[in-house]
């Protein structure tokens, strides 16, 4: 069986004198690797946004821990050592190409926020650098976030979730006014954007977000005996030490640094909390973490880490399984459409076959053997459906941008799905092309030539 | 010398139900080379089968069939197609054509089954010179339906010549045309014969048509009657 340029250019012919009839079988094919692409590429666009939303969830987050502390035989629990330094976490930041960012954390008291008459214990009273936002994919919605100078100084300044928005403030904007946290005046300087409940059914809109340096120098350490501050209420500490001169920490000599490589009392931090690029990245970013924080700890090969690494993989799984559950219903039911093309095509090619009846007898008179029959049909029945795959993956690019446009759903383009159709209606073409260029070419010549 | 011998062929149709009909009893003739022969017979006679396994189209049930004295008589089916596309061509009552294909390209149409390596420009410029020597040179872009009947069968006898043929099988070939396009038709053939030397075998059960042949074989009931030596006056 030879597939040459003759036999090509005999089914185009062939194809050519009958073109309603091509164009009308192609069209089974074309709605079919239509409807493939238009559902590939909105169900791709589903999935991307599910797995956006689900990593809005925190999914694609790390926590770095210190290791636990044991005294005389009793551990302290987990992240109870005094391993962590934001340099660690300013280092992970730097050096790990699959952290997109990283923000220390520092853990708080239960905190009291009160504005005016009214007072309110928010559920969660969070800490971080300016990068708390992007770690955990959250946006400001009303008012800013707060920024690397905040942090730098210590700023008194709040992030505070919607519902603590709702509970203090009622309608009127809580940007710019002063609550009082614990006795220290905070300025409101953002409201979260709402976020609803966790996956403990905990709101996450019940919290409270300050510069972790903040959390360390003025709530978690002075605690109750706090109150006596609140005296410098209009004016922060980085308005009386100008930043640029005063370093966060004393200051080191060479063989300090040398010898102690952690200034453990001044700059341990609970935690860090480190977002991946995406979440397949999860796995690189935390051996990198793992591996920079050896090095930066210096522990030897073989010695246990003094951190710990946590993920959300309860989270990721579900974002896993769900991914692969729209991949399969999507696969299924393009396959079904697919199906159904070529079930047409098989259908419009047996009539042609008859048709032709006496055309395949002429030709068999003239030379042909079974087998250049059988090619020629093939032959045209891929032409057919690659033809067809080709305005199909056209067709149904436009469209997904329609409907796109028209319903304001996600399309991502596929090239998956586009070379995936390609292959799909060329091995259509042959399968379901197999069986009519197989009755044709079975044809008896002289029953054939007077075929009526 | 005999370009086609057969010995002793039969045919035998076998029906559902092990019900079998002889349609050839035992034909034994020859058809020497550069001869118009007629096949006649009566319908139901026989000379369609005969034609059939003479042209290739089927295979005799027993009996020795000889083309240019090499034996054809057990053949696959592929054998047979070549030997149908090199060196035999048809023409047939209904003329064939493929509709809606221009009068070049239906002339054209057995060249695709070629098996040997073809000059594509040069059999175009044969195909033209066939239409041109059959006299449709300004009609060489018209689609059978707008050709005349007469017309129609003169592109399906260039067809027939594009492969350069020995032997020109024609089933009733004026069987669907008027007499004077009958005529037409006939003397086309004389000509080639006379020209070209080909072997022509017309199957009819016209008398008017056997008059155009050089001999006629009769056939009557599955068998050749007069030993399929009756010399026609034929028209010189």
């Amino acid at each position: 069986m030879r597939i040459s340029f003759q036999s090509v250019y005999t089914a185009f012919n062939a194809l050519r004198r009958n073109l309603m009839r091509t164009f009308l079988t192609m069209l089974g094919i074309v709605i079919g690797i239509a409807a493939v692409i238009t559902m590939m590429e909105i169900g791709n666009g589903a999935a991307k946004q599910i797995a956006e939303k689900i990593s809005n969830m925190g999914s694609n987050i790390l926590m770095v821990f210190p290791y636990a502390i044991e005294k005389a035989g009793v551990s302290t629990g987990a992240g109870t050592g005094v391993t962590l330094t934001s340099e660690d976490c300013e280092a992970i930041i730097r050096e790990c190409p699959s952290v997109r960012s990283a923000t220390p954390v520092v853990r708080g008291t239960d905190i009291q926020i009160v504005y005016g008459n009214k007072n309110w214990s928010p559920q969660r009273v969070e800490s971080g650098s300016e990068m708390y936002f992007d770690v955990n994919e959250w946006t400001v919605s009303d008012g800013e976030p707060f920024s690397a100078r905040d942090v730098a100084v210590s700023a008194c300044v709040c992030v505070i979730g919607k519902t603590v928005a709702d509970e203090l403030f009622g309608d009127e904007s809580p940007v710019g006014s002063q609550v009082r946290l614990n006795n220290v005046i905070f300025t409101v300087c953002g409201v979260l954007s709402p976020k609803g409940a966790n996956l403990m059914g905990m709101d996450q809109n019940d919290n409270i977000v300050i510069p972790w340096t903040t959390m360390r120098n003025r709530l978690s350490r002075s605690g109750g005996t706090a109150s006596t501050s609140s005296v410098s209420t209009e004016y922060s500490r980085g308005d009386v030490y100008s930043l640029s001169e005063v370093e966060l920490y004393p200051a080191r000599d060479a063989s300090q640094t040398e010898n102690y490589l952690m200034p453990i009392r001044f700059n341990n931090i609970n935690a860090i909390s480190a977002s991946a690029v995406s979440a397949d990245a999860i796995e690189s970013a935390t051996s990198e973490i793992a591996e920079l924080l050896r090095l930066r700890h210096r522990i030897k090969s073989g010695a246990e880490d003094d951190f710990e690494i946590r993920d959300m993989s309860e989270l990721l799984s579900t974002l896993t399984s769900t991914t692969e559950l729209m991949t399969g219903l999507l696969l299924v039911v393009a396959l079904i459409s697919l199906v159904v093309g070529g079930v047409g095509i098989m259908n419009i090619m047996l009539v042609s076959v008859t048709e032709r009846t006496r055309e395949i007898g002429l030709r068999m008179a003239v030379g042909a053997r079974s087998s250049d029959i059988l090619v020629q049909f093939l032959v045209e029945s891929l032409i057919l459906c690659l033809l067809g795959g080709i305005f199909g993956i056209l067709c149904g690019r436009a469209a997904s941008e329609i409907i796109s446009s028209v319903n304001g759903w996600p399309v991502s383009p596929s090239f998956f799905a586009v070379v995936l159709s390609a292959l799909v209606s060329a091995s259509i073409g042959i399968v379901f092309g197999f069986y009519p260029a197989w009755r044709a070419s079975r044809l008896n010549p002289i029953d054939a030539l007077h075929y009526e | 010398m005999n370009v086609i011998e057969l010995k002793n062929i039969t045919k035998t149709y076998h029906l559902g139900g092990g019900e079998e009909v002889p349609v050839l009893r035992g034909v034994t003739c020859s058809v020497e080379r550069g001869k118009v022969v007629a096949l006649m017979g009566a319908s139901g006679s026989g000379k369609s089968t005969l034609m059939n396994i003479l042209g290739f189209l089927d295979d005799p049930s027993g009996g020795e069939y000889f083309l240019d004295g090499q034996d054809v008589t057990h053949l696959t089916s592929s054998e047979r197609a070549d030997i149908r596309g090199s060196r035999i061509g048809f023409v047939f009552q209904n003329f064939n054509l493929l509709p809606r294909t221009s009068a070049l390209h239906n002339v054209m149409m057995p060249l695709e089954y070629r098996r040997s390596a073809c000059d594509r420009k040069a059999a175009k410029l044969y195909a033209c010179e066939l239409l041109e020597r059959l006299g449709l040179g300004d009609r060489m872009n018209h689609h059978p339906s707008q050709l005349s009947g007469g017309q129609q069968q003169r592109v399906a006898i260039a067809r027939a010549l594009v492969n350069r043929p020995s032997i020109l099988f024609a089933d009733e070939p004026t069987g669907n045309l008027d007499s004077v396009t009958t005529v037409e038709i006939l003397e086309m053939f004389r000509r080639l014969n006379r020209e070209d030397g080909i072997t022509i075998v017309l199957v009819t059960h016209d008398e008017e048509v056997c008059g155009y042949a050089d001999r006629t074989i009769h056939i009557r009931d599955g068998l050749v009657m007069d030993g399929g030596f009756s010399e026609s006056k034929g028209v010189q």
